[in-house]
Parts: C-alpha cells; structure tokens; sequence
C-alpha cells in the first residue's frame, strides 16, 4: 500500500503531512511525499530545499513509517502530476490540504485541490490547517 | 575641467524628475541584472523608443542607470543560485557560490556590493579628470583620425571581445556590409536597397539593435529551458566582518584598476573586466587553490572590476563619440535619436548633458548601494516569473517600440528578420555585438574615410602621414599582427611554449558555464 503526500512549506502542507503520517502507520502504509515545483522558471517558492526533505524524512522515521520524496516538475496542470504519480506508484489515497479560497480568487486562479479531489481516480484525504 | 559645468551636472541631476529617472533606471537594471538571458543591451535597445518623448539628459541617465545597474544584479543571482544573470557575473558564481553554500551567502553579497560601489566610484572619479581632457585632445581630430579609430574600433572589438575571433570577425564584416545599404550619402546612388523606397534611407539602427538584442535574445531564451527550479541560498548576515573586508580590499582596489582599464578599450567592458580580475587575482594568490572554495577576492575582484569598465566604457563614447562594447553602442544609437552627436565637441556643446550623465553615476551608486542589500529577497522573487510570461510581455513592448520610431509597418519586419538573425546567431556561437557596433562604427568609417579623401584630393597616403591617424593605423597592425607575431614566436622558442599556455588552461572553465 502507498499513500501520496502532496507536500508545500506551509500550514496546509504540514496539516497534510501530519495527518498523512498517521493515515499511514494506521494502514502500515508506504508515503510518498511529493513536492512539485513548476517547471521553466528559476526559482520557485513552493519548492523545498535538500534540507527541508531531510527533515520530512526524519519526521516519516519518527512516525515509523517508510517515505520517499519526490519532486516531479509540473507544468500548468498540477493535478495531471497527481494522478501520473498515482498510476505509476499504485497508490491508493492521496493526501492534500486544503485553504480558503474566495469565490473570485478562485474564478480567476482555480483550485488546484478541489481538481485532485474531484479528478484522482483514488480516494482522497483533504485535511484543514 | 570647468569646474562651474561639473558642479552645474550635479544640480541637474538632483532635479527631482532626473533622480527619479536615475532610480527608475538603476531599479530596471538590478531587474535585468537578476534576470538570466536579458543583458543590459537588450533591455537598452528595448527601452530606446520610451526615451524619445523624455528630455535627452534624463533619457541618458536612465539608460545608463541600466547599463551599470545590471551588474549590481547580476551577483544576487551568481550567489545565490549558482545562475549567472548577467555575461559579467560568471566567474562570480564560483566563489561566491561556494561561500553561499558555507552560509556566507550575505557576506558575499555585501563584499560585492561595497566593492562594487568602490570600483565604480573610482572609475567615475577617472571618467571626471579623464574625459574632458580625452575630449580636448580629441578636439584635434579630423576625419582621417576618425576614420582610423573608428576602424580599429572594429577590429579591437571583434579580437578582443569575447568568444571566437573568426566568428566576430564575420559578425563584423556583416555589421559593415549592413551598414552600407541605402542611399550613398555623398553621390546619392542606392547602393543594396533593391528599389526599395524604404531601404534607401539605410536600416535604422534601432530597428537593427532591437531585432538583434531583443528578439534574438527573446527567441533563445524561449528555447532554452531552465531545468530544474532551483531554492536560492539563504541570507543571513549581509555586513561582512572586518577579516572579510580586509581580505577583499586588495582585490578591490586592484579590480578597480583593471575594470578602468578594460572598461575604455574598445572591445573591453564589464565582461572582460571580470574575467581578468578574476584570473589576475587567481595568478597572485599565495594559494590559488582557494579560488572556487569560497575565497573572498574571487567575489570582490570581478564584482569591482565589472563596474569599474562599466563606468569607465563611457569615456571613449563621450569623448571621442566610439561606443567601446554592445551596451555603449546603445546608448551611442539613443543620442543620434535624440539628435545629439556624441564626440569631443560634447562637453563644449552641452556640458549638461556630459556632466548630467557623469555625476548621475556617482547618485546612481550610491541608490544601488542602498538598495541592493535590503531588496535582495524582492529580486529573487522576481525569477519566479516564467520564461513563457515574459517573453511575450517584452516582445509586445518591442514590437510596439519599434514602430513608434518611424510609425513604419516595415520595421517592424525588418526586425523581425534581424530577430531571426539573432536567434541564429547566438544559436551558432556568432556574438552579436560584434555586428551592433560594426554597423554603428561602419557609418562612421565610411562617411569620414570618404571626407578625408575629399580633404586630401583623393590622394590615400594622407591617411599615414598625418601623426595621429598614422599612429592609429601602425597600432591597427600591431592589432592585425599580433597572433601572427606570437604564434611565430612560439614555433621559433618552443622554450616559452609552456608560460604562453599556461593562460587558456586558466580561462576553459569560464567559457564552459558561459
């Protein structure tokens, strides 16, 4: 069994991270936490550092659970990545947190979590800073 | 020096609008500076069309506001990701990288900046006592002395310039042969414009630039893909301790003096400015092995010296009215528009402008120098702009730039078609500098060539025995020669084979992350 983390540096990101763990070593699962940068530009805030994915690492080690990270790049579709990730793993639940996002914030910008929830052929686990 | 001009310059500069203008020019050329593939050329010849509506003097220091304030950013990203945004911050990216990854990323940058600022303060003090004594010097030029030094211009900028010399010279000779089309200007007899109405008045050099720089930069850049997206190193601690900037200060001073010194050859300027200090700082150090892990100097030196020829490049174009690399020839092309003909009359004719420039430069610093440090997590944020985005924004800015010049449909294909060039140039290893400053140059060749003929009765020879232009034209074979000589000179000592080449071992790993 595999459970896919959708994982960024925020309250969100860690809520899902969190929860996901502990999903995880109820189900004696294998994580994968997956943080995906977009792809083209230089720099990217959402994208972790080689020591921030230690530090996932160890978190996964103290929850006993075995993890890998991976940084696939996206390109404008996030949840496409999703669900890639899903069909090559075999994963059975996808994890992702969630944010407030205003009627017209989201008219404009979308919402890449209401598409992994409605669009992944897995169940999935959204979970609330 | 008038010192009542000089200190004239500095009320016009303080003049709110032109600090303003100052600002908005040193703020466009940090951006750039940060931004990998936009160099300061490009961005100039882009932005050449907004100047035409603004007063010349404001117009000029904000152009090269541009110019010396994209080597202030071009560090942030050398250090910071390993991502050299400007040519002249390559061999940055080694040393300061390396310090970057020892959390020394602030101390890097603020050894760049303060030595930055010194070099660039130096070479503002020599352009000051330097230039005006350069342009009454050059007030004794005639055509012929022009004619020489505008065609050593050529040639020093095709030999010396960066990359390879048969490949500029080609870049060249095509900037000369572009430069003839139109209506001969002293018979009047079309020469390649192919009947063409709109080709008799030769190719606009905007048109030209802007095709080049802007759409050839644009279109590589669209194709060149950035890999993986990288997290900047983070800064803590930007005022380098006192070891630091003792270490620094003789690289510092040094890097001063090379920039200065490249920075007014034709063909020199920041890019080569940096790569020398680097490689002369490499060759003193007691331990060289240093150099690539973190050594201090190896960020100070070709930081200072990059703005040092940054500074100091503007001597030849406003003195002897010569643009000495890419950028200047920029600047060289926004004062024809502007209806100023930059040379030694210049400082006679409008010392606001020449003073107003000059003394922008010391303000212009001090702006960078305040606001390089605070703004340096602004500027990393701003790479998070996509290739995809950008390119089309600048595009859409040159487009509309370029017809606003002459409200002509036709340029904008002409630029098009040089944007192709472009693309094609850099795609095969052709620079196209070498072409920009052929094709301003080449007017210059010609039209006093053909006047000193007419002085001299047809009669070539005058070339040679005036002192001036005969004393240009013997260094123009020393320049022509000089390969030659040293490759002789290896084959008939072959003992001094291993000094001679000791020096491109030195420079293979610059031109790699090039």
């Amino acid at each position: 069994m595999t459970i896919l983390i959708g994982y960024v540096d925020t309250p969100e990101g860690e809520a899902a991270l969190e929860t996901g763990l502990a999903e995880a070593r109820l189900r004696g699962a294998d994580v994968i936490v997956v943080n995906s940068p977009r792809r083209g530009a230089p720099v990217d805030d959402d994208m972790i550092s080689a020591a921030q994915v230690q530090r996932v690492l160890e978190r996964a080690k103290r929850a006993d659970v075995a993890a890998e990270v991976r940084q696939p790049l996206h390109d404008d579709d996030l949840p496409d990545t999703f669900e890639a990730l899903v069909l090559e793993t075999g994963a059975d639940l996808v994890v992702v947190g969630v944010r407030h996002r205003s009627p017209v914030g989201k008219l404009i910008l979308g919402s890449d979590a209401q598409r992994i929830l409605l669009e992944a052929s897995v169940p999935v686990l959204a979970v609330k800073a | 020096m008038d010192i009542h001009a000089f200190l004239d310059g500095f009320a016009l500069v303080v003049q709110p609008g032109n600090l303003l203008y100052c600002l908005i020019g040193v703020l466009i050329g940090m951006l750039i500076g940060v931004l990998p593939g936009l160099g300061p050329a490009a961005t100039i010849a882009i932005l050449l069309p907004i100047t035409y509506g603004i007063d010349p003097v404001s117009a000029l220091i904000m152009l090269a506001g541009i110019y010396y304030g994209a080597q202030y950013g071009g560090t942030i990203t050398s250090v910071l990701l390993r991502l050299p945004g400007e040519a002249s911050s390559v061999v940055t990216v080694f040393d300061g990288f390396a310090l970057a990854k020892q959390g020394r990323a602030g101390t890097a940058l603020g050894v760049a900046a303060i030595g930055s600022f010194v070099g660039a303060t130096i070479a503002i003090l020599g352009l000051t006592f330097l230039a005006p004594f350069v342009a009454g010097f050059a007030l004794d030029f005639g055509p012929p002395e022009y004619a020489a030094l505008a065609l050593l211009g050529v040639l020093l900028v095709a030999t010396i310039g960066n990359g390879n010399v048969l490949k500029s010279l080609v870049a060249a000779a095509l900037g000369l042969l572009l430069a003839t089309v139109g209506r001969d200007s002293f018979t009047g007899a079309g020469r390649f414009t192919f009947d063409s109405l709109q080709l008799s008045d030769g190719i606009d050099f905007v048109v030209v630039a802007m095709g080049l720089f802007g759409v050839g930069e644009i279109l590589y850049n669209l194709e060149e893909r950035h890999g993986k997206p990288h997290v900047p190193a983070a800064v803590a601690n930007v005022w380098p301790s006192r070891k630091d900037l003792r270490e620094a200060s003789g690289a510092i001073g040094r890097g001063s003096a090379i920039g200065f010194g490249l920075g007014v050859l034709p063909g020199g300027g920041a890019v080569l400015a940096s790569l020398a200090a680097y490689a002369a700082e490499k060759r003193r150090a007691k331990n060289p092995e240093r150099f690539g892990r973190g050594a201090i100097e190896g960020v100070a030196a070709p930081e200072t010296a990059n703005n040092a020829a940054a500074t100091s490049s503007f001597i030849p174009l406003l003195t002897l009215g010569i643009p000495a690399n890419a950028s200047m020839a920029m600047l060289f092309g926004a004062l024809l528009i502007l209806g100023i003909t930059p040379g030694p009359q210049l400082v006679n004719e409008r010392p606001d402008l020449f003073w107003g420039v000059i003394n922008s430069m010391y303000i212009g610093n001090l702006i960078l120098l305040v606001l390089s440090i605070p703004l340096v997590g602004l500027f990393v944020r701003i790479l998070r702009i996509r290739p995809a985005i950008l390119a089309p924004i600048t595009g859409l800015i040159t487009v509309l730039g370029v017809y606003t010049i002459n409200n002509s449909t036709f340029d904008i294909f002409v630029m098009v078609a040089f944007g192709v060039i472009g693309y094609l140039m850099k795609k095969t290893g052709f620079e196209p500098g070498p072409l920009v400053l052929a094709f301003v140059l080449g007017q210059l060749v010609e039209s006093s060539a053909r006047r000193s003929l007419v002085i001299f009765g047809g009669d070539p020879t005058g070339f040679v025995t005036r002192p001036i232009s005969g004393a240009i034209l013997a260094l123009l074979v020393v320049v022509v020669l000089w390969p030659v000589l040293t490759r002789l000179l290896r084959r008939v000592r072959p003992a001094a084979a291993p000094v001679v080449e000791q020096r491109p071992a030195d420079t293979r790993p610059k031109e790699n992350v090039r």
